[in-house]
């Protein structure tokens, strides 16, 4: 096992200066280290979306980077999105179409579903459904959350012109 | 919605100005888990936390010769590695079984394997340390010596004098066998027409998106632990540990915050989680237990690997004769605990026929022993094995005599005047609604207007069809589930209210909640109860200091049972505190009313004093009051269902899908519901059950199997080769209600958690059928991969 190694990035605009185990992936830097744990492991091999985070503006899968890959990037996570109030209209969507049950794929579906938005502001369902197919749902069947990103498009959209 | 008949009273405490019944509400404190600040176990850290992962076996049955952790043990981090035997010291086994499931039988279970393991995944040690890094790394440097033994797979041979028996002491490999016969089968298929099937489910799992996880927290100086789990049912949990660990239930607290999935997979007991207790109790202090998702996939209960050849009998006219079964399942090496193994394979028994008025009905159940992971109970128990099975035997029949799926069942479901009544396997029918269901669905999905654009769409060589499937399903479940059975497992659900100073309201209630909205139809009902507003209730849940003694959240019982302790409850404080305001007002309490968190007079509602100064009056100036009023500003009622085992609800589901004939693929196009679980309180909430109880059904149908190979090796445990359905492949999913409230209660609430699951699955198949119906290709097994596609239709 080699030795920790430091570690300088920004983490919710805050800079964040660590010492880590090279191995630590970045889900559990979060986490364990952070206590940002909005960001959730459901799979830990890549598959299941829960740990979604933006790095550099980019949404990536938190368990399948290291954190160390992430030196000198600007991280950002459920909860700095929450106070930033960026996604407050897509999570007020979500709260009114009651589009999770346990919570548990939320913070992964609300940073893939912004990445949609900001890159496609009008999908329609199809394209919604395709970009959201990387994070499982367990509990709601997908549509309710399909509703309310399709909502949060057209509000936003509105709201442009 | 339909409603088919007025609840008791014609103006009941529900029907009270700005009621919150039957309105869609936004769950309380949903911003908690939109902003990434829920508290699942998985996120909790305590002082001097150890972190436990467990060595599992490699084999699927083996001798356990010699465990060598020596070098492990001297590892950096490692606090303790510990054996089965070692274990065997703190925590005692326990056997799976219950009384009124007659001849069912198990063995002895430990926390960690002892001398032997029966399946790829038990553990056989358990390797704590300060990280769980630590542990992994430590894990690998165990060696453990085993001596393979005959592993027994396939169920359908599990009872072969030749195959080995997994329990000497039990003297075979069957656990439980249950048979029934109604009516005359023999007399009825004698004078029909007869079709056979054999139907063949695929053994799969819940997937919850937060694999289990535990802290137990044993502290040595109160001589107290406390249990963090992601448990449906807290007060179980608080008895099973009690129980096996020596100690008074007034020695465990269970403590369930948010739970990131559940599904019926974290209503059981499993040995690695009995395990972290004892260990925490062993080294006295809090060890924390995640299951890593091989861990789930290997030892989260699976379901429904069943087989079950049917027999329908059928007249020219359209009339079903007879029903027959005999069902085959294979359960792992041990009836879970507490609530056992048996339960699905009984419940197969309890609901093949049921929506029919057919009086003759044959079954055998049997379940056999296998050296898999366990099975047990997961979203609709039965449910599915019964509803494909007579669904499936009912398109059969109407196919056989040339009639139109839709008019055979409108010829043998039971009528909608003709209860209450029982069926043939003895199940209960306070009031169902088959035809109403059956007459509303075929008008959200226009039915003849399908049927022709599937027969032009025929010519054009486009293969769609229509499935459909009627459905019964168990609900409001009483202490015939389990309580009768031996199980300290309550039917009955507690809540207590009370007025706090401010004139809020403090509610706890002994339901759980994992995201069904057990918080929000709570807080609806006491709100509308007392005349609050909802803002104003703050539920508390999940916690056995400080909750009244109940069940949990499972078998579609929250919003029934828990629902109406609520209802029961407030109605009490309201009463006591309309006894408080008449004697501050001098009026009298049937001369007032609650509206809008204010005393008003009941005749003109003009508002009198607000519920904040009448609390205030009543905790800081009692002295104020007149003389000899007690006031009591807190209520507790519980409620069970006794005059009904179960609610039974109904409902109906359709399909609409395309297949495509070169390569196997299912395109799911729309899929219909229309559903009757008495009154609505919340119909988002309602809605949104059944969506997701609809998708994973249609994960069944089409994706999600556990594939094991003949020495009983898991070979898909992992997300990328167990498919679950995802947005992309996911229909939009019409709900449309009917409403017959049960009489049983005042609120009239039946269970919608599991109809989605009961039904969906029947309804695919049915469609596949149907678009596959040109070419003569009949497939009565799930999941429809394309592989089972092709090769039905002599392509591979």
């Amino acid at each position: 096992m080699s030795a920790p190694v430091s570690l300088s990035l920004l983490v919710n605009g805050e800079p964040i200066d660590a010492f880590v185990l090279p191995r630590l992936n970045l889900a559990d830097f979060l986490r364990e280290n952070l206590k940002l744990t909005g960001t959730h492991v459901g799979c830990e091999h890549g598959v299941c979306g829960a740990c979604t985070v933006r790095i550099d503006g980019e949404i990536v899968r938190s368990c399948l980077m290291l954190a160390v890959q992430a030196h000198g990037a600007s991280v950002e996570t459920i909860e700095g999105v929450s106070d930033s109030g960026e996604i407050a209209d897509l999570q007020a969507a979500f709260r009114e179409r009651n589009a999770l049950q346990c919570g548990y794929c939320t913070p992964g579906m609300l940073m893939t579903a912004q990445d949609l938005l900001k890159h496609s502001p009008v999908p329609d369902r199809q394209a919604i459904r395709e970009h959201l197919s990387g994070n499982y749902c367990r509990c709601t069947g997908y549509q309710a959350i399909v509703d309310a990103v399709e909502a949060t498009a057209k509000t936003r959209a509105e709201r442009r012109t | 919605m339909t409603v088919t008949r007025a609840p008791a009273e014609s103006l009941s405490v529900l029907d009270r100005p700005n009621s919150y019944i039957g309105k869609t509400v936004p769950r309380p404190n949903l911003d908690r888990l939109l902003q990434g600040r829920g508290q699942y176990v998985s996120d909790l850290e305590l002082p001097r936390m150890a972190h436990v992962v467990f060595l599992r076996s490699p084999h699927a049955h083996a001798k356990i010769v010699a465990i060598d952790a020596s070098a492990a043990r001297r590892m950096s981090g490692v606090i303790s590695i510990v054996t089965g035997r070692e274990l065997e010291t703190v925590i005692t086994p326990w056997v799976g079984v219950l009384s009124h499931l007659k001849g069912l039988k198990s063995a002895p279970q430990h926390a960690i394997a002892v001398d032997r393991v029966c399946w790829q995944g038990e553990a056989v040690a358990a390797i704590v340390a300060t990280s769980r890094a630590a542990a992994e790394d430590a894990m690998e440097h165990i060696a453990v010596d085993y001596e393979e033994l005959a592993a027994v797979t396939d169920m359908r041979t599990a009872l072969d004098p030749a195959t080995p028996v997994i329990h000497a002491s039990l003297g075979d490999n069957l656990a439980f066998e249950r048979t029934l016969d109604a009516g005359d089968v023999d007399h009825a298929l004698s004078e029909s027409e007869v079709v056979e099937a054999e139907f063949v489910f695929g053994r799969h799992t819940g997937v919850t998106l937060e694999p289990r996880a535990v802290v137990a927290d044993w502290n040595g100086a109160e001589a107290r632990l406390t249990v963090y789990q992601g448990t449906q049912a807290p007060h179980m949990v608080q008895n099973i540990a009690a129980l096996h660990l020596g100690l008074r239930e007034a020695q465990v607290r269970v403590v369930c915050k948010d739970v990131g999935g559940s599904f019926g997979i974290k209503v059981h007991i499993y040995a690695d989680e009995m395990a972290t207790y004892a260990l925490s109790k062993l080294l006295r202090r809090p060890v924390k237990f995640v299951a890593d998702r091989i861990e789930s996939f290997n030892t989260d209960i699976h379901a429904r690997d069943h087989r079950c050849r049917g027999r329908i009998g059928v007249r020219p006219d359209g009339t079903i004769t007879a029903f027959e079964i005999e069902d085959l399942t294979g359960i792992g090496p041990y009836s879970m605990y507490p609530r056992t193994s048996a339960i699905e394979a009984n419940q197969v028994v309890n609901l093949v026929g049921g929506p029919y008025v057919t009086p003759n009905y044959r079954a055998r159940a049997r379940v056999v022993f296998q050296n898999k992971n366990v099975m047990c109970q997961y979203r609709a128990v039965g449910h599915p094995i019964a509803c494909s099975v007579t669904e499936g035997l009912v398109d059969l029949a109407a196919a056989k005599i040339g009639m139109d799926p839709v008019e055979i069942r409108r010829r043998n479901l039971i009528t909608d005047d003709a209860y209450p009544c029982a069926s043939p396997s003895g199940m209960k029918f306070e009031q169902l609604s088959h035809h109403a269901s059956l007459a509303k669905l075929l008008q959200m999905m226009d039915y003849d207007a399908l049927r022709a654009e599937q027969a032009a769409l025929r010519t054009r060589n486009i293969h769609r069809g229509i499935g459909i499937a009627s459905f019964i399903e168990v609900t409001n479940p009483s202490a015939a589930f389990y309580g009768v059975g031996g199980a300290k497992i309550s039917s009955q659900d507690g809540v207590a209210v009370r007025l706090d100073t401010q004139g809020s309201v403090i509610c706890q209630t002994s339901i759980t909640e994992q995201g069904q909205g057990s918080e929000s139809l709570t807080a609806q009902i006491v709100g509308s109860v007392l005349g609050v507003s909802m803002d104003r209730v703050r539920v508390t849940l999940g916690d056995t200091d400080n909750t009244p003694y109940g069940g949990g959240t499972w078998a579609s019982r929250g919003a029934g049972i828990g629902g109406e302790a609520a209802l029961q409850a407030a109605k009490a404080l309201r009463q006591n505190i309309l006894d408080v305001a008449a004697a501050i007002l001098q009026s009298t309490p049937a001369g007032l009313d609650i509206v809008d968190n204010r005393i008003v007079n009941a005749d003109d509602g003009a508002s009198r004093i607000e519920l904040n100064e009448l609390a205030r009056i009543v905790y800081f100036r009692p002295d104020t009051l007149p003389p000899g009023i007690q006031p009591e500003l807190m209520a507790t009622r519980h409620f069970v269902p006794r005059q009904y085992p179960f609610a039974f609800t109904n409902g109906v589901q359709a399909s609409w899908l395309e297949v495509d004939t070169e390569t196997g693929f299912v395109t799911l196009l729309k899929h219909w519901v229309v559903e009757d679980c008495g009154t609505i309180i919340n119909p988002q909430l309602v809605d949104e059950q059944i969506r997701g109880g609809v998708v994973q059904g249609l994960g069944a149908a089409l994706f999600e199997k556990c594939i094991y190979d003949e020495r009983g090796q898991l070979t898909n445990a992992n997300m990328a080769d167990y498919l679950v359905p995802m947005s992309g492949e996911m229909p939009d999913i019409d709900i449309g209600h009917v409403v017959s409230p049960t009489l049983e209660s005042e609120l009239g609430a039946k269970g919608a958690g599991e109809a989605g699951t009961a039904g969906a699955a029947a309804a695919v198949a049915n469609a596949v059928n149907d678009a596959l119906r040109p070419f003569g290709a009949t497939i009565t097994e799930i999941p429809l991969t394309p592989q089972v596609i092709l090769t039905a239709l002599g392509r591979i």
